[in-house]
């Protein structure tokens, strides 16, 4: 499906020009540990990350390698043991709308119309019901589902119920895109018509969108930079720059350039994931 | 009439009866008993039987049958003075049953019983809804409150609504507030655990999407904890009021002037014993009643659950 160009003026002018662009994420020498004695587990070793505004970053990492930790020390629900986030400059110390966040689960609110959703963040914020309801018509157009605004999330299927967690995640216009798995759950075919369509909204909005997967040619298909994971304690031991031309479509996992980022990223999952597994045997 | 009688194990009652030889206490001559019960041809009971089952469905039908089969041998029960460990020498047969009840349609008072009772359940229940849902939801909500009170709800709740009884009189100036206590106390608990509960259930995953949209402390309370815990508590609030009901009907029973809980002993206490069973069919309807207002309260804020199926 294609995403629809949205032409409202007040969401025009709700979208940073592209020379003022917000969403500098600076993470230095960030540790986190949870519990306490015996039961101390190292999620995250000291990472540091310099993530510019506008940048499209894929956090690639095996499953438990502290990907989500990290991502949520971003989201403000972790606070990190050491080190600290920064946000354009502003420490983070707990979630703010500035920084969206669209989660694996679906976590629509079920007793609430996918209108109803959408324009949460706006209404919470003091907007009128007449400007909460434009607001969701422009985002319910934007990913294709206007017929649905009445509906409720139980009603829509997985990948659309996840659309709507993006719009719901941008209707606050942030300037910082956190998204942890979150087309985990669809089958391939959904999941690259969203791969497609998340693309078209970024370059929309330039904003900066952190993206958590465990899927290499997620990862490679859809960033600017993929930065993978060790195992457990998790830290960054690649930093690859995918030099893709933009826009992209699903042919380009032909390329040779695609083949030889994919093989790259693969040799450093497979380096670690067995180094996880005799870690695990010990 | 044996002759005419459909079934074999009647005639047999019958005929013991005649034997064992109880009064018959029944109102009505066993004349007109016959033209009610015994009279009706078997082919016209089994078409009625038929477009019953055709118009309403086989299992209403079955219900209906059911109901009537229990009335049936209630009323042959009486009549015969049935003593098979259960004794059915004093109790009232279903027509003397019905016949006071419409005597007691016709009498003021009666009406006063039920709408004191009324009065007494909707103070105690309004008082125990608030309270319940509000310290459910904090006990839900912070670890501090749920230290703080848990612990009197661990005592207090084993403690039946009659075992209060001496101490709410005690307690309260009158004797009105201290049933109304009782009542508000039979509803709190089921309505406090079952908001604890819901609370407790509510997915934290959508408290974290909350509080990334920019929703305060008090708006994820209000869009996302209460939304998230409304089918617990109004199971919660279904139960409490079906505790509250018999809570209250113990404090009627033992003190007080008025009340359906209140007519229902001292029928008994006059020896008044088909007004007993209208006491208690009307305690039985009015709870039913209330139980079915409580759910009807509760649809609107529910819909969306109907809709998800
Ligand atoms: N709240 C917590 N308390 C204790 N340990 C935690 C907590 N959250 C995460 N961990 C631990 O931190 C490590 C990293 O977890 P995290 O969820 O960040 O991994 P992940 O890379 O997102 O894994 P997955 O791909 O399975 O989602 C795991 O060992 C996990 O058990
Ligand atoms: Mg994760």
């Amino acid at each position: 499906m294609e995403t629809q160009i949205i032409t409202f003026e007040s969401h025009k002018n709700k979208i940073a020009p592209e020379k003022e662009r917000l969403g500098h994420i600076e993470i230095d020498k960030v540790g986190i540990t949870f519990g306490h004695g015996s039961e101390k587990v190292e999620a995250v070793k000291e990472t540091s990350l310099d993530i510019q505004p506008g940048e499209f970053i894929c956090l690639l990492g095996p499953s438990g390698c502290g990907k989500s930790t990290l991502l949520n020390s971003i989201a403000g629900y972790v606070t990190p043991s050491s080190g600290e986030v920064l946000v354009d400059g502003e420490l983070v110390e707990g979630p703010a709308p500035e920084r969206g966040m669209v989660f694996q689960q679906y976590s629509l609110f079920p007793w609430k119309t996918i209108s109803e959703n959408i324009a949460f963040g706006p209404k919470v914020a003091g907007n009128t019901e007449s400007e909460c309801s434009s607001i969701a018509n422009t985002f319910l157009a934007m990913i294709g589902l206007s017929k649905y605004g009445n509906k409720y999330p139980s009603e829509l299927s997985g990948g659309m119920q996840q659309r709507v967690g993006i719009a719901r995640a941008l209707a606050n216009y942030p300037s910082v895109l956190l998204m942890d798995e979150p087309f985990g759950a669809l089958d391939a075919q959904t999941r690259l018509m969203m791969q497609e369509n998340l693309l078209s909204i970024w370059s929309e909005f330039n904003i900066t969108v952190v993206f958590v997967t465990h899927d290499v040619d997620e990862a490679v298909f859809l960033a600017d930079r993929v930065l993978v994971m060790s195992a457990s304690p998790g830290s960054v031991i690649a930093d690859l720059k995918v030099n893709l031309p933009r826009p992209r479509a699903p042919e380009i996992a032909t390329s040779d350039d695609y083949m030889a980022l994919k093989k790259q990223c693969l040799d450093h999952i497979r380096a670690e994931s067995l180094r996880a597994f005799e870690q695990q045997n010990k | 009439m044996s002759g005419t009688s459909a079934d074999p194990e009647l005639s047999a009652i019958e005929e013991t009866k005649t034997i064992d030889d109880g009064p018959d206490n029944s109102p009505t001559t066993p004349e007109e008993k016959k033209t009610f019960f015994e009279k009706i041809d078997l082919a016209q009971i089994g078409l009625v039987l038929m477009t019953m089952v055709r118009k309403h469905g086989l299992n209403f039908s079955a219900s209906i049958v059911s109901l009537m089969l229990g009335i049936l041998f209630w009323h042959y029960a009486t009549k015969y003075n049935l003593n098979f460990y259960i004794n059915f020498e004093n109790i009232p047969s279903p027509l003397k049953v019905w016949a006071a009840f419409l005597a007691q349609l016709a009498d003021t008072e009666f009406y006063i019983h039920i709408a004191v009772s009324m009065k007494r359940i909707i103070i105690g229940y309004v008082f125990a809804i608030l309270l319940g849902v509000l310290a459910g939801v904090l006990m839900g909500r912070s670890r501090f409150s749920r230290a703080m009170i848990y612990p009197y709800i661990e005592v207090l709740r084993p403690i039946p609504a009659v075992a209060w009884i001496p101490m709410a009189i005690l307690m309260w100036p009158t004797e009105e507030a201290s049933i109304i206590y009782i009542t508000f106390l039979g509803a709190l608990f089921p309505i406090i655990l079952n908001t604890l509960h819901g609370v407790e259930q509510t997915p934290e995953v959508l408290v974290r999407a909350a509080r990334s949209l920019g929703a305060s402390r008090l708006q994820i309370f209000w869009h996302v904890i209460l939304p998230s815990a409304l089918p617990s508590i109004g199971a919660g609030l279904a139960i409490g009021m079906g505790v509250s009901w018999f809570s209250l009907l113990a404090g009627e029973i033992i003190s007080g002037q008025y009340g359906i809980g209140y007519f229902t002993w001292n029928a008994y206490s006059l020896i008044n014993y088909p007004d007993i069973v209208v006491g208690m069919l009307v305690i039985g309807g009015l709870g039913t009643l209330s139980t079915y207002a409580v759910s009807l309260m509760m649809r609107p804020f529910l819909s969306w659950q109907r809709r998800a199926r």
